[in-house]
């Protein structure tokens, strides 16, 4: 065997691979935040054939970008929820959660009131006639929006982030499925699509966001956006705007005029497991 | 090119050794390809319907997959317990047999990958954990971390084994120059990998049950008593079965480790029940779901005892010596401890941490037929890798199997000894 012989065999395996791993990241499919422009707008083409195609009617996907100089919070009013879960429906309908099986992004608890806030002691099945009933309260959870979020630290292949307006979002075409970041959220706030998610043709919500209200396939996580199609377009999420107590505020957190800032400076809030050092930027407060 | 033709005589030699056997060995393969092909159709309908197929929900998200995943990290990492005493004691008995150790290790490694691969929602896209196309959220994710010191561990084992084999089928001593720091380097490699497993639990905050640092050392631990467990049935199989000689001794010494495991898994385990039940804080809810039930749930806790029964069992059989030296009382011991680490570290673990809920809903989980169909399909695969591993590395290292090479020319392939009484059949 000659020396030459090896390394130019080497030298050409060598170069092989290194051709073949360029050819790979620089064609193969990419995570949607470091995704060239183009290819971008290629598959947002896509996706909007392939959802028309499949629900008989014309899909937008808005790739929006965070706003400059926002970063979203929410704050909601325990002392004015009545426990009517207008909220979790609103969701279901304008984020385009699966009908069968149910996916839902909010939950609503009710518990006793002379036990006070233990989740342990808290009913999500809860029903009722009439809301509230009484000697009972009502606390609802959703994604709580970590600033030290243990979701997307957790992620093996970093299909889920927090973007620049603070808003927690998943790559539906990049996660895996391994469910780690469900292990890892405090809160239960995010969601498996167990199997096929199923919305009825009719009740699509057409305008949607590639980071948040698009179909999801099958086996991947899902979970609450702030509304981020509504949102990064000035407008407020759904449950803010369905709330039939006005129990639900949202807002700028950098804008010193925002309602949100109000809340924060004038009433006492507090967030959920505040031990856990996860930072939520969703606050609770007793309003009256 | 000497290499090459060597190492065919290698691949064709063992492709022979493992298309011979007696009925035994195969109605034992039939068997196995049996299950692995039920395991096979349950895992296509758990594809093509979706995870939903099993009794896992968004309140339990992991479940029996992850369970035995976590069981047999340390079934794999248990492969020390012989390759220390082994080589930093220089204990000849146990050395003949380190081998086995690193097989079994082999097989339990491919177990835990196919179980991480069927709990996953999107296995079509398992190359996003590979880079340079995909991307592994490497040091932040404890699951990247995991991928990786695994698929280390399982090239030294394989390494290793394959070297010694393929030198011993040529008639060669194996390189001490290779051997001597990878078999150092598993060391801490198989107590990194399954330390790396528990701080995969141990770092979520939101599950209290697994915040515990306590939670590698009792991993540990408990890895130490189950993995040689089976390795004692295996090796007492070896000796029955072929004329592989292992001296009672090592299996002796092997059971007295065991004991010392079983007293520390014990210790841990207690010192981890008086913390919660003393101090009988919220986070109480999940240790009294696996041990007493909350109010009407009660699935776990008959496994809750029995475990804690066959663990207690097994160490005072393993403690006593001559209850370690009778070969009833010794195979007894490993199958109850085999179970009540299997029961502490599947089920044990793993639903109690997800039981109740972060926002405290019960979700009774139970595995479905598919769950069970599926596991005993890769169970069946890692036995399938074992014996067939076994079926070459006995009569090679035994010299029973070997390449002779006659002056000048290298086709002149001669078997001595081809048949091996395990093959025959006839008992030691």
């Amino acid at each position: 065997m000659n020396n030459d012989g090896v390394t130019r065999r080497k030298f050409a395996s060598v170069a092989a691979a290194a051709a073949a791993g360029w050819v790979l990241t620089a064609c193969g499919p990419r995570r949607l935040h470091e995704m060239p422009k183009d290819r971008l707008q290629q598959l947002i083409g896509d996706l909007e054939r392939r959802y028309a195609e499949k629900y008989g009617t014309a899909v937008t996907v808005s790739n929006a970008p965070p706003l400059p100089d926002v970063e979203f919070a929410y704050a909601l009013d325990i002392s004015r929820c009545v426990g009517c879960r207008r909220c979790v429906y609103a969701c279901v309908q304008e984020n385009n959660q699966s009908r069968d099986p149910q996916v839902h992004w909010i939950r609503v608890l009710e518990m006793e009131k002379g036990k006070g806030v233990d989740f342990s002691e808290s009913d999500p099945y809860y029903d009722r006639e009439l809301v509230p009933e009484d000697g009972h309260f009502y606390v609802p959870v959703q994604c709580q929006q970590c600033r030290n979020a243990p979701c997307t630290k957790v992620c093996p292949t970093g299909a889920t982030w927090t973007e620049k307006d603070g808003i927690v979002v998943i790559d539906y075409d990049w996660c895996i499925g391994c469910r780690y970041c469900m292990a890892a959220c405090p809160y239960g706030a995010r969601h498996f699509n167990w199997s096929e998610p199923s919305i009825p043709a009719g009740e699509l919500n057409t305008n949607t966001h590639i980071l948040g209200n698009r179909p999801r396939p099958k086996g991947v996580v899902e979970k609450c956006t702030f509304c981020i199609q509504r949102t990064r377009a000035g407008r407020y999420p759904a449950c803010v705007e369905v709330c039939p107590v006005g129990a639900r505020k949202f807002g700028n957190l950098l804008d010193p005029n925002s309602e949100i800032r109000y809340i924060i400076e004038h009433q006492r809030v507090l967030v959920l497991k505040e031990e856990l050092n996860t930072m939520p930027k969703f606050f609770y407060f007793y309003g009256t | 090119m000497d290499t090459v033709r060597l190492f065919y005589q290698f691949v064709t030699g063992s492709v022979r050794l493992v298309s011979r056997g007696n009925r035994a060995y195969w109605a034992w393969i039939a068997f196995l390809l049996a299950l692995i092909a039920s395991g096979g159709m349950a895992y296509a309908s758990q594809v093509s319907v979706g995870l939903s197929t099993t009794a896992m929900r968004d309140q339990v998200s992991w479940g029996f997959y992850i369970g035995n995943f976590t069981f047999l990290v340390g079934v794999a990492a248990a492969a020390v317990v012989l390759v220390i005493p082994a080589y930093i004691y220089d204990w000849k008995p146990i050395r003949e047999i380190v081998i086995y150790g690193e097989l079994l290790a082999i097989s339990a490694i491919v177990m835990c990958l196919l179980f991480v691969l069927v709990d996953i929602g999107r296995p079509d896209r398992f190359w996003h954990l590979l880079p340079p196309a995909g991307r592994l959220n490497f040091p932040d994710s404890l699951l990247a971390w995991d991928v990786l010191v695994l698929n280390i561990y399982f090239v030294i084992n394989f390494v290793v084994v394959t070297h010694i084999l393929y030198r011993a089928f040529h008639g060669r001593h194996y390189d001490a120059r290779i051997v001597a720091p990878l078999v150092l380097l598993s060391i801490p490699m198989a107590v990194s990998i399954h330390t790396v497993t528990a701080f995969l639990f141990n770092g979520l905050a939101a599950r209290p049950y697994w915040n515990s640092s306590i939670l590698a050392p009792q991993f540990l631990a408990s890895a130490f008593a189950s993995g040689p467990a089976i390795l004692l049935v295996v090796l007492q199989l070896l000796r029955r079965f072929t004329r592989f000689e292992i001296q009672d001794q090592a299996i002796w010494k092997i059971a007295e480790l065991m004991a010392y495991a079983m007293f520390l898994t014990l210790f841990l385990h207690g010192a981890e029940v008086f913390k919660e039940y003393y101090s009988d804080t919220e986070h109480l809810l999940y240790t009294r779901y696996w041990f007493q039930g909350l109010g009407e749930h009660k699935t776990l806790v008959p496994w809750a005892w029995a475990a804690v029964t066959l663990n207690t069992l097994a160490f005072v059989l393993f403690i006593l010596p001559a209850a370690r030296r009778n070969w009833v009382t010794l195979n007894l011991g490993c199958l109850a401890i085999y179970a009540g680490c299997y029961i502490d570290k599947g089920m044990g673990l793993i639903i109690p941490g997800l039981t109740p809920d972060t926002l405290g809903e019960i979700y009774v989980y139970f595995p479905t037929m598919t769950e069970f169909r599926v596991a005993s399909g890769v169970f069946s695969i890692g036995f399938l890798v074992f014996t067939l591993m076994l079926k070459v590395a006995v009569p090679i290292s035994l010299g029973e199997f070997q390449f002779e090479r006659t002056t000048g020319t290298t086709r002149d392939v001669r078997l001595r000894a081809p048949a091996t009484s395990w093959e025959s059949g006839r008992p030691h």
